[in-house]
């Protein structure tokens, strides 16, 4: 099934919110491997003006994909996940995340269309605090391979 | 406050993953797609065998960033990727990831350099046009 290019364009309300705990960053420093002290020690953070543990700066991935699962998760999208590959990926700091943090997050699908017999998808979400102060953009563009 | 000196003997590291690795990433980031994890399902959708998240090789990658500024995440502005090849992880091997960086930029008014990563498994390279940006 192809991918539905009416989607293109669509801005979702808010998913959240997403409170930040200590052992989501230290769980996501371990798996990528992130040699810092300050993703997983508190004084060491501190040390840096952080209130607490900070995380990598890819963690708001496991964020912004479940803001994404809105889209991917939707039926009428036509995005078939085991067919999916990651194509591009961006962030934007405009803070790094703590523990404790209490973020939301509003995706926005950026483009969506067919090429070469792929579904390319475009989305960005906008992570933001409790106040409303933007934290992270991230864009990612995945592709959902053809079948041919 | 005067921040530490970059530390460019950090821009250069290998990186292993593992199926035990893989299963640690999706949980941690909540990606469960089932091709980070089940060889047939993989094979199924025509992918040689299980692969990494690109997103845990773009993580792996962007920790030498980190480790260059002091190990401090705010001083890391901004990073992209294109993931440009697959990192194939077999049943009970570690696959080892090359990952280089190199100072492309310095913007001694915004204090700020942009630094740009190779990342390659065996021969291929695995993630295109990486670049972070920092805060010196």
């Amino acid at each position: 099934m192809p991918i539905n290019a009416d989607y293109a364009g669509r801005e979702y309300p808010p998913a959240g919110p997403f409170t930040v705990t200590r052992e989501e960053i230290v769980a996501f420093a371990d798996a990528v491997g992130a040699t810092g002290a300050a993703h997983r020690d508190q004084s060491a953070a501190q040390a840096l003006g952080y209130a607490d543990v900070v995380a990598p700066t890819t963690f708001a991935v496991r964020l912004a994909q479940q803001c994404e699962a809105q889209l991917v998760g939707d039926p009428e999208a036509g995005i078939d996940f085991a067919r999916v590959v990651h194509g591009e990926e961006t962030f934007v700091h405009h803070r790094p995340i703590v523990a404790g943090d209490v973020l939301k997050g509003v995706l926005h699908v950026d483009r969506m269309r067919e090429a070469g017999g792929n579904g390319m998808v475009s989305t960005r979400v906008e992570l933001a605090d409790d106040e409303g102060r933007p934290v992270t953009t991230v864009r990612s563009t995945i592709v959902v391979r053809g079948e041919g | 406050m005067s921040a530490p000196a970059a530390d460019s003997a950090a821009l250069v590291r290998t990186v292993t993953v593992d199926r035990a690795r893989l299963v640690a990433y999706a949980d941690a980031s909540g990606d469960q797609n089932p091709i980070h994890q089940d060889a047939d399902v993989a094979r199924s959708v025509g992918l040689p065998d299980i692969i990494a998240h690109g997103m845990w090789t773009m993580g792996a990658a962007l920790d030498v960033v980190t480790a260059y500024v002091g190990g401090d995440p705010g001083r890391v502005l901004s990073c992209q990727t294109r993931f440009t090849g697959m990192v194939v992880v077999p049943e009970g091997e570690t696959v080892e990831v090359r990952v280089e960086g190199t100072v492309t930029k310095r913007d001694e008014d915004a204090d700020t350099e942009t630094i740009a990563i190779t990342a390659t498994c065996g021969e291929d390279k695995v993630l295109g046009r990486c670049q972070a940006v920092v805060r010196v």
